[in-house]
């Protein structure tokens, strides 16, 4: 749901970044964090375990530049992908304008990814969202370790609608970027048809 | 899309604005600031120079968000209000019409009293605004300023 304030001049929209646990969703918002300039972001809040693992969400508030006179700012989250937290998973989503989903490109994750992505539409479908109307795109990240499945099969088993797809190290930045202004072009396209 | 769209206007901006510069004033508290159920800041008052205003409305709507969770699970109504004593610092914390949550910061210059007085008031004439506020955004014929972005305007963004 974005936040359209005529005063300020200023639209806020939400984007969630969501999958397994440890498929890096927390290191994509460092990265974008450390690479961003210090006026064009604000705090990143993690509310994490003290093993790093995310307790409830991150946060990291960010302005893009603006469009016909209205400064664009993005609030990204991520969820705990540890499946137990999935109470909390349904609360992060709430008034989400776009999503990515970040797979973990490790064979041995291939069950954790799909798990996440059912998942993921069973917790959309609960609020009333449908993934098919949402600004979304995939992220297949880890794409440096050992024992990774080839993109054409992740795609087809994680991308059968063809969105937009990324492959990434979150570690090194390659991808997030991409990623980011992939699903942040789609979430002000669809607030130019009128809706989010 | 279900959610539907927040949007602020001049005038009702005004309203809510003169509406928490009272309650700073009246409360004889530090802070106010109003933020939506997703944590976005819609107005704020007092001290907040030195407040990192939307790291704390992030994480209120947060905080909001998973009592209202834990509500649900005991078959209970949303919680309307939390309220946490620091030894410098109070937060309360009110969710107001089911759709805004008021938040005051305030320390021992006042009196939990007062402040709880004072919000009751705030929270019945904040609810009357956004309420016209929400009919305001449904009206199907509101203009929006996005329909005329191009595939230019949206790539420009991101030219760094
Ligand atoms: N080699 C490699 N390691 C990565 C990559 N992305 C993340 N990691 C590492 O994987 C581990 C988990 O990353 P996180 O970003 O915390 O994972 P997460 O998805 O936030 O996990 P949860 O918070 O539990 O959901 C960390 O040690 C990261 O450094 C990558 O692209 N390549
Ligand atoms: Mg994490």
């Amino acid at each position: 749901m974005s936040f359209i304030n005529y005063l300020s001049r200023e639209i806020n929209c939400k984007i969630v970044y969501y999958g397994p646990g440890l498929c890096g969703k927390t290191t994509n918002l460092q990265y974008i964090y450390q690479k961003t300039n210090p006026e064009a972001k604000g705090k990143m809040i993690s509310l994490a375990t003290e093993t790093e693992r995310t307790l409830f969400f991150d946060f990291l508030p960010l302005a893009l530049g603006e469009i016909r006179g209205f400064k664009t700012r993005f609030h990204l989250y991520t969820v705990p992908g540890q499946v137990f937290y999935d109470a909390s998973r349904k609360l992060i989503l709430k008034g989400v304008d776009g999503v990515v989903f970040c797979a973990d490109s490790q064979i041995a994750r291939a069950e954790a990814n799909i798990e996440s992505l059912e998942n993921l539409h069973t917790n959309l479908a609960e609020q009333g969202y449908s993934l098919e109307k949402l600004p979304y795109v995939v992220q297949y990240n880890k794409r440096d370790m050992p024992g990774i499945a080839p993109v054409e099969e992740l795609r087809a088993l994680l991308n059968p609608r063809n969105v937009p797809d990324f492959e990434a190290v979150a570690t090194t930045g390659i991808g997030v970027f991409e990623t980011l202004k992939s699903v942040a072009k789609l979430v002000l396209t669809e607030l130019r048809r009128g809706g989010g | 899309m279900s959610a539907p769209q927040m949007v602020m206007y001049e005038e009702e901006f005004n309203q809510i604005q003169t509406i928490v510069d009272r309650l700073v004033r009246d409360a004889n508290s530090k802070v106010v600031f109003i933020i939506d159920k997703n944590g976005q800041l819609i107005a704020a008052a007092g001290d907040t120079e030195h407040l990192d205003t939307t790291s704390l409305a992030s994480l209120t709507a947060g905080n909001i968000a998973a009592t209202g969770g834990m509500a649900k699970l005991l078959r209970e109504n949303e919680f309307n209000t939390q309220y946490h004593e620091g030894e410098k610092a109070n937060i309360h914390i009110q969710l107001v019409g089911n759709r805004v949550i008021l938040v005051v910061i305030f320390d021992n210059k006042t009196s939990l009293g007062l402040v709880r007085l004072r919000v009751k008031k705030a929270s019945e004439e904040l609810n009357g605004i956004f309420e016209s506020l929400v009919r305001k955004i449904q009206d199907p014929d509101r203009e929006t300023p996005f329909a005329e972005i191009t595939d230019d305007d949206i790539d420009n963004l991101f030219n760094d």
